[in-house]
């Protein structure tokens, strides 16, 4: 095996940014709003670091899509323990309509160029909430997934994961090369240091272009309005419990 | 005139660090760099290296009291928006 794990992390709006959508609808505010890794993403980096540091694996490789800023994900990745990054460049109207069955194709792609034995990536990212990369990925490199992992283990070629699922926890034991997706309580990311981010500017990061890895980027989907949620209603008090069923009437509620 | 503490490098580095992290503070970057300058300014007298050592570690406290603080609140954020019943 070749003791190679493929991250892939996401830049997105900072998670702590008040969402503002455009005065047109097409979609959300991102000029000039603060950006950041993907959350779970930064889980999906730390898990595969940690692999690297138990001698489990030999090498963390990040990977983004996206125009130039991706690389500054890619540098945080970098900050944090990875060793060197892959920046699939995606601009303008393919980055627009980039969504996780491009990425998948991508990640399927490189993941067979990088001979990778296991691929982490977040369960989701917190702008488009698709929670559908890790499992596109596998379907098409035909690998199995542990997604919504709370906890990994590698026990020889096989993978361990223990995921989290509605009413508790299931185990599964997968073969490898297999991926897996991070949920929230895999693990906790931990801060890149400023002397790391300055080591980690020594480290590689590869240009790619989407047609190298022969995957075509036409969207299946397209965005036809993007509206804020609806606005909370004020509640209102009532004196009785007779007054209440009689308001829950009016409203149709009842 | 006097040497150069041999210690002025960590202090630096400690300061840079700080700096760096309290770009992310709550009650806003500026208030912590202002503080931040304060706090060293009032100690750069000190020339005793066992009293740097030690204030040193309190700075390196802080920063790992930061870390944490900038942790639990993301953490409590996505806990909050994802898995909320």
């Amino acid at each position: 095996m070749s003791g190679r794990v493929l991250v892939g992390v996401k830049r997105v709006i900072d998670y702590a940014v008040k969402i503002r959508v455009k005065p047109d609808n097409t979609g959300v505010v991102t000029d000039g709003v603060k950006h950041s890794m993907n959350p779970f993403c930064e889980i999906a980096v730390e898990e595969a670091v940690k692999l690297k540091e138990k001698k489990l694996i030999k090498e963390v490789v990040a990977v983004s899509c996206g125009p130039q800023q991706a690389q500054e994900t890619i540098r945080t990745a970098l900050a944090m323990g990875a060793d060197r990054g892959i920046h699939v460049e995606v601009a303008g109207k393919d980055y627009e309509t980039l969504g996780p069955l491009q990425v998948s194709k991508i990640l399927a792609a490189l993941a067979k160029k990088e001979d990778a034995q296991l691929i982490i990536l977040g369960k989701q990212a917190i702008d488009d909430d698709c929670n559908q990369t890790g499992q596109m990925t596998a379907a098409l490199l035909d690998w199995p997934q542990g997604t919504f992992a709370s906890e990994v283990s590698l026990e020889g070629d096989k993978v361990k994961v223990v995921r989290e699922i509605d009413g508790g926890l299931e185990t599964i034991k997968i073969n490898t090369p297999a991926v897996v997706t991070a949920d929230l309580r895999l693990n906790t990311p931990r801060y890149a240091t400023l002397p790391n981010i300055m080591k980690a500017k020594k480290k590689k990061i590869a240009n790619v272009k989407p047609a190298d890895l022969g995957v075509d980027l036409t969207s299946r989907l397209e965005v036809l309005r993007v509206d804020e949620p609806p606005q909370r209603q004020a509640g209102m008090k009532v004196e009785t419990v007779d007054d209440l069923v009689g308001k829950l009437k009016e409203t149709g509620r009842i | 005139g006097t040497m150069a503490n041999p210690l002025r490098a960590e202090v630096v580095r400690l300061y840079k660090t700080l700096l760096y992290l309290g770009r992310e503070y709550p009650k806003g970057g500026d208030y912590f760099r202002d503080r931040l300058r304060a706090a060293f300014a009032k100690n750069k007298s000190v020339q005793d290296p066992a009293q740097i050592k030690e204030m040193i570690a309190r700075g390196e406290y802080v920063a790992r009291e930061l870390e944490a603080l900038y942790y639990l609140r993301k953490y409590r954020a996505m806990k909050k928006r994802y898995y909320e019943e």
